[in-house]
């Protein structure tokens, strides 16, 4: 097919560069320089889509992002199909293959308009009052159904391939939206040498200068004044001219957010660009010049195909070239829709009538029209329109007498012009309604902004280009460019013309006449929401959904407001209006995420060992951001099989650990020992140098936070040792206190987990292992006790050695620089060969300790636990005056005899295996809901005890040992005892090995 | 009250719906009443509808700042669940999911409570470990909640990306079968309607300005832009302002107020049949039955009162969105908004009497209230009308952050919704 409704010249196409494309399989041709609405109108294809709740046959309405009607699913292969995009916003390129949405089988003959006729039933908040009954139902088939129904198109089904790009940038002054007002702004603005960011969300800059054939500036025709004021902007090194970009949302401190598509206009896009990027600009100043969007007419019938907004047709005409139909009727309650008229009309288009609502209009358009020739019906408004999928005739009345049809096949409209404030409302500046205008524009600025042009009812082609020419230099001044100045261009036509209506038009029905076109409702529709009690606008947007489309209201808002505004018998200033959300029009997920994806999504922290356990075979876990080898299987080997056998090599011989994730915090200062004193619960004044202490930590309410092996270095330096993932949550609490409780202390905090490889060295001939390595340093059991900790070199390399233990073996755990950890790995496992040194993971370290009754600060504690709970009342420094936590373990509740307790558990069965968060109660067979007792918080199979063990917290738990409960299952309960949580060497011996 | 069903929406059709009365009056404040709620969420108005069901309490009136169900009742993600830890949450929220049953009949008003699966994923052996124990103490406490494998979690969820490959793999899942969602205006509307056909007085555009005491110290009424209200017994209802109204009657609350996001997409055609939530990399997604995918997102890291929060916040979420389901990273977000969420230390709620005679106090919601609005409402009419908790809310005092008897849903797995 080819496209009979081309015009034969003008417009901003090549009419030389044809593009295939398909609509619903279909396949049509277009020019360069289409959309894929103005090529499906040039086809004379006006319906275009179907309507959410009703299945109404629907054409395009306008030319634009505020586009209701025309959504589209664009299909480029398996993995690229998007959704809902509008078709006068889809940038045609060759082989384009779109479908049409929210219909069954086809466009043309949708199934779902069967709600159309159901209409009577389906009123605003049907589903509130029905469905109800019988319950079950609702679930079963109402729901499902009700789904199945809504929605619009189908949503991608396989991963999307392409990729996203983020961009952070600062700018003087970030202009938003190329109109006239917007590129004087930015040409003012520029001039003063301030760095400026001008967007548009169109594919073009010019906004309306792209559909004006008309208008003179500066002597030339507006289109060549444009081209030449793009090009002086272009050569400016300090401008950044960014179309196909949209400014969505308008955040605090001047920050706003642009999406700019970059790929989605071209054929073939090359591999190396992302598809959309998305920018957050920080601007000292803010010009928006958003323009203004046209208002359809309220009337029945009012969203039949070929019903389109006046100055959008004028737009296909001028800038694409396109005919909207042969016979049009204009219906008007402004001036600007003359201006529309006559353009078809020198495009060489039928205007079989032009209907003005108003009584007299009267002004040069008005003349224009007049001498045209164009038929004028003055106080005469459209009142329905007639036929099946497209327009056929409309009724026009006036004075409430209806004339007959007026035959025709296309019907504009305009109801007047809203200015876009969504932006200026986005940054929280306060709207003012304007009773001349009768419009909202901004009023009081909360943000270093101004609006320019149409978007604060600055209307007309001069007076456009002096608001925005003044906006631009104002904001350069405010942002140091003391020289800005405004020169603005002088034009001749583009009048701005007046006039404007809201809300039904006089003398029609609100039946059937729709506002929000795409969630079909209608004027009836809002007045019985307003019958029904809900007088708030919120409550009316909410209960008719009008505004909640994928548009946001961008053409309904204002006349749903003028309807409720007269239903309610309140001027609109006291009805108010709903909240401008971001963004301005939708935004693609990816686009958000973009880069964060796969190994980026989080960064994955790994310790300088990593490699080599990859190396070496080993499974990962993730703790926090870091992946810790969790075991190191050897051929066909489980988890299980392998921690066996990790776990008795170290207790036989020798095994090595890789302990670097543990955070490490640098405690430095005359105060330090003070500051280690208020923050753990232990004594630290008399630690000798080169002594360790496992401290513990309380958060203020006295549970349980963290804890760790510190060692004192010198009398003024401790090195602490933190959990995994507690590291940034104590250095922040630390700092916390230090900055605002205890600002007289003398010390600082350093984090140095990133700096300190730690090898954990464990097992009976650790020492055998490192000795040959180590220089410095007396590593003998009387030189080098449990818990030492002193600095030499091992292998060559500075370290600080810590004799600890937290697998209940005689243990060493080496520190040092994080560069060369696997050096120093890779001396000790191969000084450690003879001993047949086995590397193990996380899993055999947790299996080790929980033989030994070590608890795990997350694991054994869950924030609800005091240091008694855990079992760890010895290490509370009884003489100290007061510590973090302290007077909250002084409460009542903190000591009762019912408090959850540290316990052990065995199973009479050796070889059952509790499940961990297991619960437990005392008589399996008591009714549900039970009486908990406590919960399994550790459970694994030692293979060095040859049975299961279990760790627990539970009510009164000390008290208990030695009785049985029972771990409630599906399959039945499990009888436990209960036993000291220390399993293995009670008495400590392995550790002074 | 006129009766909703689909045969008076059948009958009126004919009257072009003509003759629909308002769900609600917009009645002027008497000068006093026996009791005042504060605040027209879904909570405060279901505490009003119980106070006059249940307690026969009729003259009374719920006052609001702004318009009913305009706060977090009408900006949640209404994601409902009773998959809590401890006895005394797990106690409170199945009695709400309970309640949420029978709400559309309860209520005459189809409130589109959706069970249609809660699940919860496991990203990490703490996870894992986390979540059996809520299984386990679940199951013994007679709510439903079960253990999924990764295999299982994807077939319940077709759309979930369970690769080995991710970033944190999903390992697992919990799943509330009778958990899901409802629609949230229609629990506000629902509440109202009924409410206000007992008597009560809904007075919406009335913001409390002032908490008046007698010289005992008891509750004597309220200053609001309308004019003081007497009434002997007030109860505070009003979420992320909670500590702004209670400072009206000179009490600091252990409240911290953050901004809270959500967002929803474009709707499509039923692609996703259940709610996920992911505490591990902050997402939380379900597909309304509008086909809008309904987003939640994080709160901001410091305190406001201002209904807005950063961009990375929301842009953070839409990062595990797409890693979780990598095809709808071409899906596009429609509307983002926030509310004011009040968060407590333990993250549980406080539904109880204060130290002041006369005043009682339900907040502390936090990220996740919504669900708990039959339940709550029930509970706290129950404490206002006897002036004494019921054994449901007896835990939920005020004192116990003083006594450190903490019901501490949030050490236990913080997550939030
Ligand atoms: C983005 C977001 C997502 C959420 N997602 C979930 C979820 O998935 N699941 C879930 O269970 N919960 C969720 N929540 C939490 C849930 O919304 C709330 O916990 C719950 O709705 C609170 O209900 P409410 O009735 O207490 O509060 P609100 O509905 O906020 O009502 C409080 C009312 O008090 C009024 N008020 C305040 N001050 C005054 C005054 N001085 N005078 C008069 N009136 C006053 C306010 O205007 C408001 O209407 C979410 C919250 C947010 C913000």
């Amino acid at each position: 097919m080819t496209g009979q409704f081309r015009t034969a010249k003008g417009g901003r196409i090549d009419r030389a560069q044809k593009l295939l494309f398909s609509f619903d399989d279909v396949v049509y041709e277009g020019v360069q320089g289409d959309t894929l609405a103005s090529a499906l109108l040039a086809n004379g294809v006006h319906l275009m889509g179907r309507s959410y709740k009703y299945h109404r046959p629907r054409g395009v309405l306008s030319a634009g992002s505020d586009e209701p009607n025309a959504l589209v699913g664009l299909y480029r292969d398996k993995a690229r199909y998007t959704p809902n995009l509008r078709a006068p916003c889809v940038e045609l390129y060759n082989g384009l293959m779109a479908d049409s949405q929210n219909r069954w089988p086809s466009l043309r003959w949708d199934i779902g308009i069967i709600n159309d006729a159901l209409s009577p039933l389906l009123p605003a908040g049907f589903y509130y009052k029905t469905f109800k009954w019988p319950a079950f139902a609702w679930k079963k088939y109402y729901e499902p159904f009700i789904r199945a129904a809504a929605g619009l198109g189908r949503s991608p089904t396989l991963a999307d391939p392409d990729r996203y790009d983020n961009r952070w940038a600062h700018c003087d002054v970030l202009v938003v939206g190329s109109g006239p007002a917007g590129v004087s702004a930015a040409l003012a603005a520029a001039e003063s040498g301030a760095r400026v960011i001008l967007c548009d969300e169109q594919a073009e800059l010019g906004g309306s200068l792209l559909s004006d054939v008309q208008a003179n500036i500066d002597d030339q025709p507006a289109q060549a004044w444009l081209a030449g004021a793009l090009a002086t902007l272009a050569r400016h090194p300090r401008v950044q001219l960014l179309p196909r970009t949209t400014a969505f949302g308008y955040f605090a401190h001047n920050m706003v957010g642009l999406s700019e598509r970059i790929t989605d206009h071209m054929a073939e896009p090359a591999a190396h660009l992302p598809r959309e990027r998305l920018w957050q600009v920080r601007a000292t100043e803010v010009v928006i010049a958003a323009g203004a969007l046209e208002r359809p007419l309220v009337f029945p019938h009012n969203d039949r195909p070929g019903v389109m907004l006046a100055d959008s047709a004028r737009t296909y005409v001028n800038r694409y070239g396109v005919k909207p139909g042969n016979l049009v009727v204009v219906a008007t309650a402004h001036d600007s829709a003359y201006r529309a008229a006559l353009d078809l009309h020198a495009a060489g288009v039928k205007i079989v009538t032009l209907a003005d609502q108003r009584p007299s209009p009267s002004g040069p358009l008005i003349d224009a029209v007049r001498d045209a020739g164009i038929p004028l019906r003055v106080g005469t408004s459209v009142t329905g329109t007639g036929g099946g999928t497209r327009v056929r005739w409309v009724s026009l009345s006036s004075n409430g007498v209806s004339s007959e049809p007026v035959v025709c096949d296309t019907l504009l409209m305009s109801g007047g012009w809203t200015p876009s404030v969504h932006l200026f409302s986005q940054s929280r500046g306060r709207l003012r309604f304007d009773e001349a205008l009768q419009a909202y524009v901004p009023g009081q600025s909360v943000e270093r902004e101004r609006s320019a042009g149409a978007c604060r009812g600055v209307f007309g082609l001069a007076a456009a280009l002096q608001d925005g020419a003044q906006a631009g230099a104002a904001a350069a001044k405010a942002a140091g460019y003391a020289s800005a100045r405004a020169n603005p261009a002088s034009a001749v036509g583009g009048e701005a013309g007046t006039g404007g209506w809201l809300g039904l038009v006089p003398g029609a029905s609100p039946v059937k006449a729709f506002l929000d076109f795409q969630n079909d409702v209608t004027a009836k529709d809002i007045k019985l929401a307003v019958r029904e009690g809900m007088r708030s606008i919120e409550h009316i947007k909410r209960y008719t959904t009008t505004g909640m489309a994928t548009d946001q209201g961008k053409t309904s808002n204002m006349n749903a407001l003028g309807v409720a505004s007269g239903a309610l018998d309140t001027p609109i200033p006291q009805v108010g209006h709903t909240t401008f959300r971001m963004p301005y029009t939708p935004v693609t997920f990816g686009a958000f995420a973009a880069l964060s994806r796969d190994g980026l999504f989080d960064p994955a922290r790994q310790t300088p060992m990593h490699d080599w356990a990859a190396e070496n075979g080993a499974v990962f876990e993730d703790v926090g951001l870091w992946k810790r080898a969790h075991y190191f299987p050897k051929s066909s080997e489980d988890l299980h099989k392998a921690v066996d056998r990790e776990c008795v090599a170290v207790r036989q011989s020798v095994g090595i650990f890789d302990a670097s994730t543990l955070g490490k915090i640098e405690v430095v200062g005359p105060d330090a020992a003070e500051f280690m004193n208020r923050m753990y619960i232990n004594a630290w004044t008399k630690l000798g140098v080169g002594k360790c202490r496992y401290g513990i930590m309380c958060r203020e309410d006295g549970f349980v936070m963290d804890d760790g092996v510190v060692g004192r270095m010198a009398a003024d330096r401790f090195h602490v040792t933190t959990t995994t993932g507690g590291a940034p949550r104590v250095l922040a609490l630390m700092e916390d206190y230090l900055q605002t409780e205890w600002p007289d202390l003398d010390v600082w905090l350093t984090s140095t987990t990133e700096q300190w490889a730690v090898i954990a060295v464990q097992g009976p001939r650790a020492r055998d292992v490192l000795a040959p390595l180590v220089e410095g340093i007396d590593i003998s059991a009387k030189a080098f006790p449990h818990m030492s900790v002193a600095e030499g070199r091992i292998a060559g390399v500075p370290t600080r050695l810590f004799r600890v233990s937290f697998s209940g073996e005689l243990g060493f755990e080496v520190n040092v620089p994080a560069d060369y950890g696997r050096a120093v790995w890779e001396a000790i496992y191969a000084s450690g060969q003879q001993y047949g040194i086995t590397p193990y993971g996380t899993e055999t370290m947790h299996v080790l300790r929980a033989e030994k009754g070590f608890i795990i600060v997350g694991q054994e504690t869950d924030g609800t636990a005091t240091p008694d709970d855990a079992g760890l009342t010895w290490a509370i420094g009884k003489a100290k005056k007061d510590f973090v936590g302290k007077r909250s373990l002084d409460r009542a509740s903190m000591k009762g005899a019912d408090r959850k307790q540290l316990v052990g558990l065995l199973t009479e069965n050796p070889a059952t295996v509790l499940e961990e968060g297991a619960q437990l109660v005392a008589g399996p067979k008591q009714p549900v809901p039970m009486t908990l007792l406590g919960h399994v918080t550790s459970s694994y199979h030692s293979a060095n005890l040859g049975h299961s063990i279990a760790l627990a917290m539970l009510s009164g738990g000390r008290a208990r040992i030695g009785t049985s409960l029972f771990v409630p299952m599906p399959q039945g309960a499990i009888k436990v005892k209960i036993v000291d949580p220390v399993f293995y060497d009670r008495e400590g011996a392995r550790l002074d090995g | 009250m006129q009766n909703f069903s689909a045969f008076a929406l059948l009958r009126r059709a004919f009257g072009g719906h003509s003759s629909w009365q308002p769900q609600w009056r917009t009645p002027e404040p008497k000068a006093s009443y026996d009791a005042i709620i504060v605040g027209a969420g879904g909570h405060g108005l279901g505490t009003a509808y119980y106070l006059a069901k249940e307690h026969g309490m009729r003259n009374i009136a719920v006052i609001e700042r702004g318009w009913l169900g305009g706060g977090n009742t009408g900006r949640n993600t209404t994601i409902i669940r009773s998959n809590y830890l401890f006895d005394e949450s797990a106690a409170l929220y199945d009695h709400s999911v309970k309640l949420w049953e029978t709400l559309s009949e309860e209520l005459n008003y189809n409130v589109m409570y959706s069970a249609r699966g809660v699940m919860m994923l496991a990203h990490t052996i703490h996870d894992i470990q986390v979540f059996k124990r809520h299984v386990h103490a679940n199951r013994a406490n007679g709510v439903d909640n079960e253990w999924l494998t990764a295999e299982q979690a994807k077939e319940f969820c077709p759309p979930l990306n369970i690769s080995p490959n991710l970033r944190y793999p999903v390992l697992g899942a919990a799943l509330q079968r009778r958990g899901g969602t409802a629609r949230h205006d229609a629990v506000a509307w629902g509440y109202a309607r009924g409410a206000d056909d007992m008597g009560v007085d809904i007075i919406q555009n009335c913001e409390v300005t002032g908490i008046r005491r007698d010289a005992s110290g008891a509750v004597m009424g309220v200053d609001t832009a309308k004019g003081f209200i007497g009434a002997k017994k007030v109860g505070v209802v009003a979420a992320g302002h909670t500590s702004v109204v209670m400072a009206m009657a000179g009490m600091r609350l252990p409240l911290e107020s953050f901004p809270l996001q959500a967002l929803v997409s474009e709707p499509v055609k039923p692609v996703f049949p259940c709610v996920v939530m992911s505490n591990t990399v902050h997402a939380y997604i379900s597909q309304s039955d509008k086909g809008e995918f309904v987003i939640g997102a994080g709160t901001d890291a410091f305190v406001s009162y201002s209904q807005r929060g950063g961009l990375h916040i929301p842009s953070h979420t839409l990062d595990a969105i797409c890693e979780l389901f990598p095809m709808f990273r071409r899906m596009r977000m429609l509307r983002n908004w926030g509310g004011i969420v009040d968060t407590t230390p333990d993250r549980s709620p406080i539904i109880s009497k204060t130290p002041v005679p006369g005043l009682y106090v339900n907040c502390g919601w936090g990220t996740g209230g919504f669900k708990a609005t039959p339940g709550s409402a029930n509970v706290f009419a129950h404490t206002m009308a006897r002036d004494e908790p019921h054994p449901i809310n007896a835990p939920f005092t005020l004192e116990r952050f003083r006594d450190g008897v903490m019901i501490d849903e949030a050490a236990a797995a913080a997550v939030a919704h």
